[in-house]
């Protein structure tokens, strides 16, 4: 495509990066350009209204590019428009020069959805398409009132309901993440003009192709009751609802996003019932980067009892209030009426057992995370999972692992198409405990279904142990040897499911306890101190496992501590291992992918924390250098 | 029923400072700023230690012609002032003690959100609605 858009913006030249010119071509294409390049003021208008900008900066932008001059869209004012949108969206006043520099692309919910995800059954209903855009357009009970957003008189209604967009497949990857990203609220406000498609600015825009599949799958995914699909299109949608999902309110705390709040409810402060004080939630939500005017103007929404201090429902208000404003939705006046603590609390029944799901969800986490690879997202995948486990976790505590274990791979392949992780939340509790990057981010790429294939001898060994350990309770101490035989043994009893799923859940345990033990060398530390060590990590949830993953911890480090032990040790779980290995192999390879990918994550974040303090480092030496030098000065002064 | 309303720190520098006709801003601006003189000499008069509501009310402060200013001060030193028309059926005593009651409540709310630094302008948009609220009434 030509760089048209200095034509159609006054001579002001605008260039186009790769990924723009991808994007705004397979926009543009989108919008069916007739044979003299004037493209469908229909089409035009839709997108528009899919960037969810205000009416007035529509207008603006229509106005700036060139288009209303002209009375239509031609390349160059198209290309021009789209750019004013990115500024928009990222917040410039639309205005030429707000585009001379580098700008994110700009987001149109739906339209790279729809192109996202290639329906086959494209070109019609507006059903198929809006999914997204869906609960609000699909159906035709959209009063014209409803588009006040350009003042291209064929924009009415019907318009999205028409769209049936040529996928084409020119959009360039970037976008659909970035689609990808948003909570699809459905809108059902008929007064409102905004497609009340939540849609998360993506920071990294030109972001890893490989996010492409990935993404599509978590970001939209809401609540899956809610009845906003009960509109005409919620048919088409419910197909898809796999992949995507609605709320009727933006304002709606769905349930897996609850879960995540009270995760990092907990992360703060513990108890549930207890208030977090100001200045804690203040740090822990000045984070999320948004102005302090805003976030100021969150607290006095949400802190209703005006004590200087939330509760915990006051804290997902004002956590839902954030998240909101992070996807671009303006924040209100008022506290909507489902995010009062009131109701808050009624759907909130869930919250003591939460403490329960917790810890399962935290094992399903490690569990998960490692089975469907998404290391960064251990956590945000636990709300996910926790509506379903919530009748599980009262097994056995022993059991619980190995009942869950074989539901979890079911879950996993439905979850992996409803993935919608709109909030990444940056990966793992060590990052919420010690740091916090951004609170709904775009999810980290999803690593590739793919395992990498390396299995490690010391993960078997690891594996071994831990299967004996599960299963024949806290034996004393003993020297390697004797546990080796009771371990295949009762390897080979487990059945099936159980078996996997006890690796499974042992597995990721493991795969830490020995990152850790490699790392500190074997150190006779304990139980205990592995425990301290994985702590930081999700995999602290562990610990809440009960005793399953503390014994084989304790039993491997007593066996190291025992200098002799571990090269008997070592051969004998070779030995060992060749008999497992044949065994299950495809299990163990997951496994040990699984677990080092644990690792890799785990190192991943402690690298990155590093170098913040080294960073924070360097910046309390300069101040002591400063400062020393001062001194100096004054001494002399003062000697004389 | 004010037609100027303004929040002082102790500092003496405003917080927070709206009046209703806003073309008459500077002359209300001047007179809060003057009254703060009178809240001073009144200040000290009362030095009693006293922590009673009567003792943060400090009453009509400065009446002119054509209105009068009411002042208040809280025990951290923060001063509010509310300059009223004299033209208004004259407001009773009570009346303007609870705009001040109210107006230091939503003060505390103010504080008490932990975005909020003490000594910055007061940008709440709750703050400004019982403000709006307090103003409004005028007309």
């Amino acid at each position: 495509m030509d760089q048209g858009s200095a034509a159609g913006t006054g001579g002001t030249l605008i260039s186009l990066s790769d990924s723009e010119q991808r994007c705004y071509s397979g926009l543009y294409a989108l919008c069916q350009p007739d044979s003299s390049g004037k493209l469908a003021a229909g089409k035009v208008a839709e997108l528009f209204r899919a960037s969810q900008l205000p009416a007035e900066t529509l207008h603006q932008v229509t106005e700036v590019c060139g288009a209303k001059r002209l009375g239509y869209f031609g390349c160059g004012q198209f290309y021009g428009a789209l750019k004013l949108m990115a500024a928009a969206q990222a917040g410039l006043p639309v205005r030429l020069e707000s585009i001379a520099g580098e700008l994110p692309l700009p987001v149109f919910v739906g339209i790279t959805n729809e192109l996202e995800m290639r329906y086959p059954n494209q070109p019609l209903t507006n059903e198929s398409q809006s999914h997204i855009l869906g609960s609000v357009t699909g159906s035709a009970p959209r009063p014209p009132a409803d588009r006040p957003v350009l003042r291209h008189p064929d924009t009415s209604m019907d318009k999205q309901e028409v769209w049936s967009p040529p996928q084409s497949p020119g959009i360039s990857p970037p976008r659909s993440p970035s689609a990808y990203r948003s909570y699809p609220y459905g809108a059902q406000r008929n007064g409102t003009d905004t497609l009340l498609v939540y849609e998360a600015k993506v920071p990294g825009l030109p972001s890893v192709p490989q996010e492409n599949s990935s993404p599509s799958h978590y970001s939209l995914r809401l609540q899956p009751e809610q009845p906003v699909i009960t509109r005409v299109a919620s048919v088409e949608r419910l197909v898809e609802r796999v992949e995507v999902d609605y709320s009727d309110d933006p304002w709606r705390i769905t349930e897996e996003q609850r879960e995540y709040y009270t995760i990092q409810f907990r992360s703060l402060q513990p108890d549930l019932s207890a208030l977090i004080m100001g200045t804690v939630a203040k740090n822990f939500f000045t984070k999320s980067k948004l102005p302090i005017l805003e976030l100021s103007h969150i607290w006095e929404l949400s802190d209703v009892d005006k004590d200087g201090a939330l509760t915990f429902p006051e804290f997902c208000t004002a956590f839902h209030l954030i998240v909101a404003r992070k996807n671009g939705y303006p924040l209100p006046e008022t506290l909507p009426a489902t995010l009062r603590p009131g109701f808050v609390e009624a759907a909130v029944v869930t919250a003591p057992p939460s403490e329960k799901i917790g810890s399962v969800d935290l094992q399903m986490t490690s569990r998960q995370g490692v089975t469907t690879k998404q290391e960064a997202r251990d956590e945000s995948r636990k709300p996910e999972f926790s509506p379903k486990r919530i009748p599980e976790p009262h097994e056995k505590p022993t059991q619980h692992v190995s009942t869950l274990k074989p539901d979890s791979p079911q879950e996993l392949d439905a979850n992996m198409k409803s993935r919608t992780r709109p909030r990444s939340y940056s990966s793992t509790s060590i990052d919420d405990a010690m740091k916090k990057v951004e609170e709904p981010p775009t999810p980290p790429p999803r690593p590739q279904k793919t395992h990498s294939r390396a299995s490690s001898l010391d993960l078997n060994k690891l594996f071994q142990q831990s299967g004996q350990g599960a299963k024949s309770g806290w034996l004393p101490p003993p020297p390697a040897l004797p546990p080796r035989p009771p371990a295949t043994q009762i390897f080979s009893f487990i059945p099936g499911s159980e078996k996997s799923s006890q690796k499974v859940v042992q597995q990721p345990n493991f795969a830490d306890f020995s990152k850790f033990r490699e790392e500190q060398e074997t150190s006779v530390r304990g139980g205990l101190s592995t425990e301290d060590l994985t702590p930081p990590k999700l995999d602290s949830t562990v610990v809440h496992q009960g005793h399953a993953p503390q014994k084989p911890v304790r039993r491997k480090i007593h066996p190291e501590s025992q200098s002799a032990t571990p090269p008997s040790a070592t051969p004998y779980s070779a030995a060992t291992l060749t008999k497992s290995t044949q065994r299950p192999p495809p299990k163990q390879k997951r496994e040990i992918q699984m677990a080092i990918r644990k690792n890799r994550e785990t190192n991943a974040v402690l690298t990155r924390l590093n170098s913040e303090l080294q960073q924070q480092l360097k910046v309390v030496h300069r101040e002591r250098v400063t400062l020393e030098s001062q001194l100096e000065l004054l001494r002399p002064v003062a000697s004389t | 029923m004010a037609v100027c309303i303004a929040v002082i720190a102790k500092e003496n520098y405003p917080l927070y400072i709206r009046s209703v006709p806003t073309q008459g801003e500077l002359k209300f601006h001047y007179t809060v700023h003057t009254s703060l003189d009178v809240v001073e000499e009144k200040i000290s008069g009362v030095g009693k230690a006293l922590a009673d509501q009567r003792e943060l009310y400090l009453g009509l402060l400065y009446p002119t012609e054509d209105y009068k200013v009411y002042g208040y001060m809280t025990n951290s030193k923060v001063k509010f002032v509310i300059v009223v028309d004299s033209s208004n059926t004259s407001l009773r005593d009570n009346e303007i003690r609870s705009m001040f009651r109210k107006l230091h409540n939503s003060f505390t709310d103010v504080m008490c959100n932990p975005f909020y630094n003490p000594g910055d302008p007061i940008q709440s948009k709750a703050f400004d609605s019982i403000v709006s609220t307090m103003m409004v009434q005028a007309f």
